[in-house]
């Protein structure tokens, strides 16, 4: 079984790459300090100041760099999968977009700085106003275009909301605020947001990863799919459940973080021979892999400035996104 | 008890009856043709006796759970659209997903026995987008035979194959239910059809209209009253004969 054996490797590649992206972002900080102190000061004792900024910083940084990475790396490939589309993206069943407008509700109405979990929660709700919505809209035994259409018309209506709430905030600070907050970061977060984000990361994790059978079996279609024995109805439910989840949580810490679901996927297609079932495990690594290098640059590129993440993410990979839609249209020709 | 029992199988879409009514059983050993002009229902009567879409009636297929049904019987849709460059063996065995508890020496061998049954050795490592349409056509049958299921339905399964892969392919329907399987396939080519096929169904307007061997079901009447043409039928020394001839001239039946 040299395809198995082939897929391990690649997997432990990138288990080990993105091991090594978590340390190189625990040592990433504009707190000179030498390595292996700093990573001794993580499992000291003491409260001391290097302690405090590797506890309550630097790995709450780190943490959610893996997690929103591997989140949007995952619902990116089983999104693909799902919907026998490559250019599926985790925000298109519209959770990112209510997601963010649970968000910036919470910032104009003051939500989020009254308490700090006021602006994940409230993004949170917004995710799972959206669930509901995308099952109503597309029915009980709506195919993939019905969710598809769905899709597009909850980002819309979420996307227009935004707006008239940038469009009426009367107070020019808090208008500033949503803006940052929509393109993305990781910085300034704490244990508090691992916490929130990671319960129901893994809610969502366990809803998809039994997808991938499924997925395998879609590659010729919804009718091959359901007589090879899967059952759609039920596949639909989990599906959306778990993209919501892990898209939901992964807006609330973080805000819009382009690309990465739509653009991981394409990058190691080749490299598991196109199986949508191993796509799965390999795109959650990659997107961890990629959020928490983009982070890392992030800091290094313009320390003190507060590049956002959102903003690099995008920047980067829509000329990367240009490169495979170029590649792919020499292969058709 | 394998086998295929439908009983008043019948289908409504948008207030218009696209299946009415149909009675069949198919005992094990039988080759099927489900024959019909476009428009008649064959596929609806496909999917509803496989139960992936909502039918009134009986079907002994549909009455299964899911994953019990995928183990009776395979299905080669008509769609043969590939979403991901994979390669042919790899296609081949997605038809083990009917088999979660299988042992992988058992995965292994039906894999290999479809890819050799439908001659695919050659392009088992050849990536499947890229074969021509009669070779994809091919894979997709070999996945469902992978499957391993005492039922098959093929939807158009020989359109778009070249003659020798048509007959190659009707052989193997054939060799199937001579080994005791189901197969039902809905066909266009009546000639390969009356030689190969056991029974043929005729279906129009979303009813039987016939059942039978084959020189029963394809008489000079049938073919004029369903299809609109005229056929040259003879009794040859390997049975019957078909060769269309010319529309009759009346307007085409309306589309049932």
């Amino acid at each position: 079984m040299s395809a198995t054996a082939s897929h391990r490797r690649l997997l432990a590649g990138l288990t080990a790459l993105v091991a090594l992206l978590f340390v190189a972002s625990l040592l990433t900080g504009p707190a000179h300090v030498g390595a292996v102190d700093s990573l001794a000061a993580l499992f000291r004792g003491q409260d001391d100041m290097l302690a405090l900024v590797m506890r309550e910083i630097r790995l709450p940084r780190a943490i959610l760099g893996l997690l929103v990475g591997a989140a949007l790396g995952m619902t990116g490939a089983v999104l693909q999968g799902f919907l026998r589309n490559p250019l599926a993206d985790p925000g298109l069943i519209g959770t990112s977009a209510s997601a963010g407008l649970g968000a910036v509700l919470a910032i104009h109405t003051g939500l989020a700085s009254a308490f700090a979990l006021g602006l994940p929660l409230a993004a949170l709700a917004g995710a799972a106003a959206s669930v509901a919505l995308v099952l109503l809209l597309a029915g009980p035994r709506g195919d993939a275009l019905a969710l598809i259409l769905a899709g597009v018309a909850i980002s819309a209506l979420a996307g227009a909301l935004t707006s008239l709430v940038l469009n009426l905030s009367p107070n020019p600070f808090a208008a500033n605020e949503i803006v940052f907050w929509m393109m993305g970061s990781l910085a300034d977060r704490s244990m508090l947001h691992v916490w929130i984000a990671a319960p129901i990361m893994a809610a969502g994790f366990l809803l998809l990863w039994p997808t991938r059978r499924a997925l395998d079996a879609l590659t010729l279609g919804e009718d091959t799919a359901a007589s090879s024995g899967i059952a759609l109805k039920g596949l639909r439910l989990r599906l959306v459940g778990g993209v919501a989840a892990l898209v939901g949580a992964a807006t609330a810490v973080a805000g819009a973080v382009g690309f990465v679901g739509l653009v991981v996927p394409h990058l190691l297609r080749p490299a598991v021979g196109a199986s949508p079932s191993r796509l799965v495990p390999a795109s959650a690594l990659g997107g961890a892999a990629v959020v928490m290098a983009a982070d890392i640059a992030v800091r290094l590129l313009a320390p003190g400035r507060d590049l956002k993440l959102g903003v690099l993410t995008a920047l980067v990979g829509t000329p990367f996104f240009l490169h495979l839609i170029l590649r792919t249209r020499r292969q058709t020709l | 008890m394998s086998g295929l029992t439908l009983q008043g199988l019948g289908l409504t879409r948008n207030g218009r009856a696209v299946l009415s009514g149909v009675d069949l059983r198919i005992a094990p050993g039988e080759f099927v043709g489900l024959l019909g002009p476009n428009g008649a229902g064959k596929t609806t009567l496909l999917r509803a006796a496989l139960g992936l879409l909502p039918a009134d009636g009986r079907s002994s297929l549909a009455d299964l759970p899911e994953a019990a049904r995928a183990r009776v019987a395979a299905f080669v849709a008509q769609g043969r659209h590939i979403a991901w460059p994979m390669p042919v063996d790899s296609l081949v065995a997605l038809g083990r997903i009917a088999h979660p508890g299988a042992a992988r020496a058992a995965d292994r061998a039906a894999i290999d026995r479809a890819i050799v049954a439908l001659g695919l050795q050659g392009l088992r490592h050849r990536q499947a987008t890229e074969l021509s349409g009669g070779e994809q056509a091919r894979v997709l049958i070999a996945r469902a035979l992978a499957q391993d299921t005492p039922i098959l339905f093929a939807d158009e399964p020989i359109a778009g194959l070249d003659p020798a892969a048509q007959i190659e392919v009707m052989r193997l329907f054939r060799d199937l239910a001579g080994q005791g399987r189901t197969v039902l396939a809905s066909l266009h080519d009546l000639g390969l059809a009356a030689r190969f096929c056991s029974r043929l169904v005729l279906l129009h307007e979303g009813r039987l209209v016939a059942d039978g061997c084959p020189s029963e079901v394809l008489t000079p009447a049938n073919i004029a009253q369903v299809f609109g043409i005229t056929a040259h039928l003879s009794q040859g020394p390997d049975g019957l004969v078909y060769q269309a001839l010319d529309l009759i001239a009346r307007p085409r039946p309306s589309r049932g």
